[in-house]
């Protein structure tokens, strides 16, 4: 396998992801609609390491997705150049910077 | 020869049809050896039933090309030391995506036909007896042209492409390329019936951009930049607008 195919494949991995997590992240903002008591042990819930845990790895996924997003933008739709070969990495070191700066501030 | 050198090869090579199996042989080791010389050494010294497609040995017709270790290679210029580095065995078998006559032979008709439904016919817009058209050699249509024009049809793109192993009707890297060179060429008058034929579900717009083409392409075109330009034209075309 070489660079664009796991381009890809984190593309595609990291998309699956997020679509998981949806439904359970709307559920989570309806609990809201049940009043504060609701909402603040759901709050509560997602003080667990493990979830804290999990959250870093959404935020990392949706970097991933974003960047990969943006990589395949940049190669169909700017004038073809040989550097956007090389945005896969590019991609990669954005994702993990904003997921180690998400995991920081946690 | 250096004396480190093994003196021979263990070689795998894949004998029949779809179903088939790997055969195993052993082929001396020389200096400066390609893949192709040691297909045809067992061709010849070892065993004569062996099916495999060759005409030039200098990488300019593009018709030996193989699966050498799980990867499409031109066979006649890949050197034996490239494939082996870390390892004493060559697993040599017929390209992918494409159905097996026999052995190392694979039915191309697929292939071609693609650049045929992609209108890969260059169609002038001028006849005979009028003035050549004047291109300048850096216009920049021209020098996309140039880019993708080298292709020699050996179908390493063709076979390293994941679209096409998911969707068989996709016109693949190739046929794409071709399509791209000709819709950048200014003598060319097919440009909309062009663009039609590769809009379509098998066409570019179903390419994922895993670049396995570009990587591969042993005279180092780039399909996917070709498939980039083509959607972006299809989508000139319906917008109306030049980007």
């Amino acid at each position: 396998m070489h660079v664009g195919t796991w381009a890809a494949l984190v593309h595609r991995v990291s998309g699956i992801l997020l679509v998981l997590f949806l439904p359970g992240h709307f559920i989570a903002l309806g609990s809201a609609l049940e009043g504060a008591a609701a909402f603040d042990s759901f709050l509560a819930w997602t003080e667990q390491p493990l979830v804290k845990l999990s959250e870093w790895g959404i935020v990392l996924a949706l970097a991933a997705h974003l960047g990969g997003g943006l990589r395949v933008l940049a190669l169909e739709f700017l004038p073809w150049r040989d550097w956007q070969k090389s945005l896969a990495a590019v991609a990669a070191a954005a994702a993990i910077a904003v997921s180690l700066a998400f995991a920081l501030a946690l | 020869m250096v004396l480190t050198t093994p003196a021979t090869i263990a070689v795998r090579v894949w004998r029949g049809g779809a179903a088939g199996v790997f055969q195993a042989f052993e082929v001396p080791r020389h200096e400066s050896q390609t893949v192709l010389d040691v297909v045809t050494y067992i061709q010849r010294s070892l065993d004569a039933t062996l099916a495999y497609r060759y005409a030039c040995r200098v990488g300019m017709c593009g018709s030996c090309a193989m699966m050498v270790n799980g990867r499409a290679r031109w066979t006649c210029r890949t050197h034996i030391d490239l494939v082996l580095q870390d390892r004493k065995d060559i697993t040599i078998a017929p390209l992918r995506n494409l159905p097996v006559i026999r052995d190392l032979v694979t039915d191309m008709r697929e292939f071609f036909d693609k650049w045929a439904r992609a209108k890969g016919r260059f169609q002038g817009r001028v006849s005979r007896n009028e003035d050549f058209e004047r291109i300048k050699p850096d216009d920049p249509d021209r020098v996309q042209v140039d880019a993708g024009i080298e292709c020699i049809g050996c179908a390493v793109c063709y076979a390293s492409c994941d679209v096409v192993a998911w969707n068989p009707d996709y016109l693949g890297p190739a046929a794409l390329n071709r399509a791209w060179t000709l819709i950048k060429d200014a003598r060319d008058a097919k440009t909309m019936a062009r663009l039609r034929a590769v809009a379509g579900d098998a066409g570019c717009h179903s390419c994922h951009t895993h670049l396995s083409c570009t990587e591969r392409c042993p005279k180092s075109i780039s399909p996917t930049a070709g498939i980039a330009g083509l959607k972006r034209a299809v989508v000139s075309a319906v917008v109306g607008k030049a980007f």
